[in-house]
């Protein structure tokens, strides 16, 4: 049974190759994107010594009315021609969330109270990142291919900075960086990734109650000696399910429907309460 | 139990909202105010983006207030006309509030703004009931205390457009009717109230409308007034949370009524100078918030999805 998923896994790879194309590497679609690292991905002709073989516990995450965070199981294996060299082998895994337009704000006293002052907008950072890794970042991945794939948070939040008003921008990105770790939304686990034999990894993902619609790139990445030897991307769903997506959909489309459906509910709810209490105290 | 919140796209405990809404609607309840005034700041203090509380606590307002008019409907205290007036003072006035949120929204400074709001009417009313109960218990302790004049003729009977309003007992102008009406109308679309602690001591001061009317009128106006933000809020920024507002309002009407018939058993005084209290930490917590170095210097704010 086993055999057969993997030679079923190893059928789809071609075809998952393909649909990468779908969504930039880079997060950034506005950044000129460096040219694939050649031993990288290479077209057809050549394939890599290691490559990944992954499986997601789902491909898709739904947020109901009792959703309360979630986990995403994200395992595989490694497929590989030729013998285990000799180098440790690291496995790498990101998830990130679509992105969003953001305002960072600075607070300065005026007049004895606390007033925001300085902004700095950012046009684009993804809601959640995570980066779960078998061992310690900087020990594992030479930085200039931490540069190359945005793998790291600093590098991550580095393809997002926009056009910007203060002159000074690196503590407002300290800044998002630091409350987004601390609302769980930006992840780095440096021994998330359990290693297996140099073949078999899994990893684990939590992702927060406050998660927003979309698709949610999820790439992993083989490192041997500091260097990307294959990259796989795969994609998650998230969607609201239910009476969640029709009172989003509402509020958004029709928004005048939705606003009178408010007002109704309250009405009946407040003349409905009044009339059951007078029933109750004549019984 | 947690629960989703699709438009605030937080995650909450039901039970809490439920609990809050319990709380404000035994308030209301049990010294007849609305409860908006609670429930708003209640909300930030639990993590509700600010932007959504107000929004979701007018529609909350909507639902307290459709039961109280209908009760004072069937005992004919609600005067119409001037209801009538105030009503088109204060849909102006929500409009004109709905306008200034969204422009302080894209300032960045909605948050101080309505807390600033709130810690001075929090402080004002606060202040004002403290007194005014202490004062009624003296009275009571001591009954042969001077009586008060039923209204005086003061400048605001002087302007022109004078109108009879017959339930009321007026014969005045219909400028301050229609300016207090705007101004509850403005701070309902900014601090997510009806606006009743104010319009009540306007109404009986100001406008020297008979105690017996007042309440009627004034939640007449709110339920409009708070309806008609609801619908500006939910149109023009998407804010309304109708999940959240469902589990405020269960809580809410459940609330009120035990608070109701509680309130009938208890003395009047004393609870006032309770709520009176409880106003004013709500307010210091506010203020203080305003005042002490916050915990982190940096904000984050969606800018849009």
């Amino acid at each position: 049974m086993r055999r057969l998923a993997l030679i079923l896994a190893l059928a789809l790879a071609p075809a998952a190759l393909a649909q990468d194309e779908a969504f930039p590497l880079y997060p950034d679609p506005g950044l000129p994107r460096a040219p694939a690292p050649e031993n990288v991905t290479p077209p057809e002709a050549e394939q890599p010594a290691e490559q990944v073989v992954v499986g997601l516990s789902s491909d898709s995450v739904a947020i109901t009315a009792s959703f309360d965070g979630s986990e995403i199981l994200i395992y595989g294996a490694i497929r590989r021609e030729t013998p285990i060299p000799d180098t440790p082998l690291h496995v790498i895994v990101t998830v990130e969330a679509p992105s969003q337009a953001l305002t960072i704000w600075r607070k300065a006293r005026r007049a004895g109270i606390w007033v925001n002052t300085e902004r700095v907008d950012v046009g684009a950072v993804p809601s959640y990142y995570a980066v779960a890794s078998t061992g310690p970042l900087d020990q594992i991945l030479d930085p200039a291919w931490d540069a190359r794939y945005r793998i790291s948070l600093p590098q991550a939040m580095r393809a997002f900075e926009g056009a910007l008003e203060v002159r000074d921008t690196v503590p407002f990105t300290e800044a998002l960086l630091r409350l987004r770790e601390a609302e769980g939304r930006f992840l780095l686990d440096e021994s998330g990734v359990h290693l297996a034999e140099e073949t078999l990894f899994r990893a684990d993902i939590a992702l927060p109650a406050t998660l927003v619609e979309g698709e949610y790139k999820t790439r992993i990445f083989l490192v041997r000696e500091g260097q990307v030897i294959d990259v796989h991307r795969a994609p998650i769903m998230v969607r609201k399910i239910g009476l969640e997506r029709w009172l989003y959909r509402l509020a958004f489309d029709q928004p005048l429907l939705y606003g009178l459906m408010s007002l109704a509910v309250a009405v009946l709810a407040g003349w409905g309460a009044s009339a059951a209490f007078r029933k109750l105290r004549r019984a | 139990m947690q629960i989703f919140l699709p438009i605030a796209e937080v995650s909450v405990n039901a039970f809490i909202l439920i609990g809050l809404g319990g709380l404000v609607g035994l308030m209301s309840g049990l010294f007849g105010v609305g409860g908006g005034f609670l429930i708003t700041p209640l909300l930030f203090f639990i993590g509700i983006p600010p932007a959504i509380a107000v929004a979701t606590g007018a529609n909350q307002v909507v639902a307290s207030s459709v039961s109280g008019v209908l009760a004072h409907m069937k005992r004919r205290s609600v005067d119409f006309r001037m209801g009538g007036v105030l009503l088109a003072g204060g849909l102006v006035g929500s409009a004109l509030g709905v306008l200034v949120f969204n422009l302080l929204q894209q300032l960045g400074q909605v948050e101080l703004v309505v807390q600033l709001c709130y810690v001075v009417f929090l402080g004002l009313i606060g202040t004002m009931m403290l007194q005014e109960s202490i004062r009624a218990l003296r009275r009571a302790r001591n009954p042969a205390a001077p009586r008060r004049k039923l209204h005086d003729h003061m400048w605001v009977h002087r302007l022109p457009l004078k109108v009879k309003f017959r339930a009321s007992g007026l014969y005045i102008s219909v400028i301050p009717p229609l300016l207090v009406g705007l101004a509850v109308g403005v701070l309902a679309a900014i601090m997510g109230v009806g606006g009743g602690f104010i319009m009540v001591p306007a109404m009986i001061y100001l406008l020297g409308m008979p105690t017996k009317v007042v309440v009627g009128t004034s939640l007449f106006q709110i339920t409009f007034v708070t309806a008609f933000t609801t619908l500006m809020h939910a149109v023009s920024y998407n804010t309304v949370d109708v999940m959240l507002a469902v589990l405020l309002i269960v809580g809410g009407v459940v609330g009120a009524q035990i608070g109701t018939s509680l309130g009938a058993r208890l003395r009047a005084e004393q609870l006032r100078i309770l709520l009176a209290l409880l106003v004013l930490a709500v307010c210091g917590k506010l203020a203080l918030d305003l005042f002490l170095p916050p915990e982190d210097l940096y904000t984050i704010v969606v800018r849009a999805r």
